[in-house]
């Protein structure tokens, strides 16, 4: 069986995933999937290159966590999430977040939530090349918000103590 | 005493390297690892400076800096996180 979190260096086919989460279930009517890219601007800057580092272990349980909470709130019949580390370049995939459901509202939302989430709880780190050299991706408080929305408490960006 | 694994991620594991080992009396918190840690001065100070937006986590869980650790725990600081 499919695991329902992996983290890899390699790239995803977005197709291949969820015709693995459709393959079984006949009962699933809506599939909502978001894709992650790299961009070559990021704060005013040009970015050539981008490394992503992680929490091994940890990443995974929150993740598995962060699942097992949609699951709670939204109909959920399954979800996929990929994300990568290590080296990437501008328009490569970073991260892909697949859900089905019976119908779209769920799908939709439950999407929506475990990216909101992954955002502002997982650990990834993101440290980009720019023409000025090399730099640590600062958190966005809009992110933080993102998550507010869903009722979960996020300090990602405040955390000052 | 309570002995604890620190492990250090992003800037800050560039600043301090991977991590090391901690002791501290027993009962002590997160909070006061942090601070036994800012005691050492130098990278140290800088790196988990109070003021700083930093986050913890106790055995691979966010958690707050209230949070009591016990023996053998595996102890956390890195910067807010920016996956996805």
């Amino acid at each position: 069986m499919t695991p329902r979190v992996s983290i890899q260096t390699e790239d995803f086919d977005l197709s291949a995933e969820v015709a693995a989460l459709r393959a079984q279930d006949a009962g699933v009517g809506a599939v909502a999937a978001f894709v992650g890219t790299v961009r070559d601007r990021n704060d005013g800057a040009g970015v050539s290159a981008m490394e992503l580092e992680h929490y091994p272990g940890m990443t995974e349980k929150a993740i598995e966590a962060m699942i097992d909470e949609a699951m709670r709130r939204f109909e959920v019949r399954a979800a996929r999430v990929i994300h990568r580390v290590g080296p990437l370049l501008p328009k490569d995939q970073i991260v892909l977040v697949a859900v089905t459901s019976a119908h779209r509202g769920d799908a939709f939302q439950a999407c929506e939530f475990l990216m909101d989430y992954l955002k502002t709880q997982a650990p990834f780190w993101k440290k980009e090349q720019t023409p000025a050299g090399a730099r640590w991706v600062d958190a966005r408080v809009q992110d933080d918000a993102a998550a507010a929305r869903w009722g979960l408490r996020s300090d990602n960006t405040g955390g000052a103590s | 005493m309570t002995t604890v694994r620190v492990r250090y991620f992003a800037s800050i594991r560039e600043a301090l390297g991977p991590g090391e080992t901690l002791e501290l009396p027993a009962g002590a918190t997160v909070g006061a690892a942090r601070d036994a840690l800012i005691a050492r001065g130098g990278a140290h100070a800088q790196a988990l400076a109070r003021g700083r937006a930093l986050r913890s986590a106790l055995n691979q869980a966010l958690c707050d800096e209230s949070v009591a650790l016990s023996e053998g725990a595996e102890l956390a600081f890195f910067p807010p996180v920016t996956g996805g």
